[in-house]
């Protein structure tokens, strides 16, 4: 599913809203995240996961294709960790 | 790419003093209703909506991708030898479907202050 599909289904199952609101609603989540972990925040959505930011300390790495060494600088990375209930539903039906 | 020139940006000495805050659904309603002028109820209620078919569509195996935000994808994890890290001992950990995010290049800048 990609974000205009997400879109399509919220807008179907609420008539009374405008398409154009409802790309509004899904924006406003994204951005509302995105800007928390821009602060540092984090953002936990029980049952579905947690969002957060890691940071990556500065270090020499290697261009793979002619191995010369680069300094990386240190930096901020997103990550998410998958909620409780996400995870069992995930796999409730799975044995591999 | 300048450093330490954020505001808030969590590195250096800043970040070890900075108070973290978690947000929940209710601080992302609250910014609907400000954004999309719904009432505070109805917002919340949409929020969930949101968030729950993204919830069914992954817990369905499905990928989810969300442009300039990131994409949850599902991935099979063998079965293999772990370790409990409290005792040592070996443990056996099953097969097992895993959920992975991966950040779009947007929000890896924003949160690098780009």
């Amino acid at each position: 599913m990609i974000k205009s599909e997400l879109i399509q289904r919220i807008a179907r199952r609420n008539g009374h809203l405008y398409q154009r609101d409802v790309e509004t609603i899904v924006s406003t989540i994204l951005d509302e995240i995105t800007s928390a972990l821009a602060r540092g925040d984090r953002v936990e959505l029980r049952g579905f996961g947690a969002f957060s930011v890691k940071r990556r300390d500065a270090r020499t790495g290697r261009n793979p294709r002619t191995g010369a060494q680069v300094s990386v600088q240190e930096k901020s990375v997103p990550f998410f960790k998958t909620g409780k209930e996400m995870r069992e539903r995930l796999n409730e039906n799975y044995h591999g | 790419m300048a450093q330490g020139d954020g505001i808030g940006k969590p590195n250096g000495e800043a970040k070890e003093k900075r108070i973290v805050r978690t947000l929940t659904r209710s601080d992302l309603a609250e910014a609907v209703h400000r954004r999309v002028g719904t009432p505070r109820a109805d917002s919340a209620k949409y929020v969930e909506m949101v968030l729950e078919e993204i919830f069914q569509h992954i817990v369905a195996g499905e990928d989810v991708k969300l442009s300039s935000f990131g994409a949850f994808t599902v991935r099979a994890k063998k079965e293999r030898m772990g370790r409990n890290p409290k005792t040592g001992d070996g443990a056996q950990i099953s097969a097992r479907l895993v959920v992975a995010f991966k950040p779009s290049n947007v929000l890896r800048a924003k949160i690098n202050g780009g």
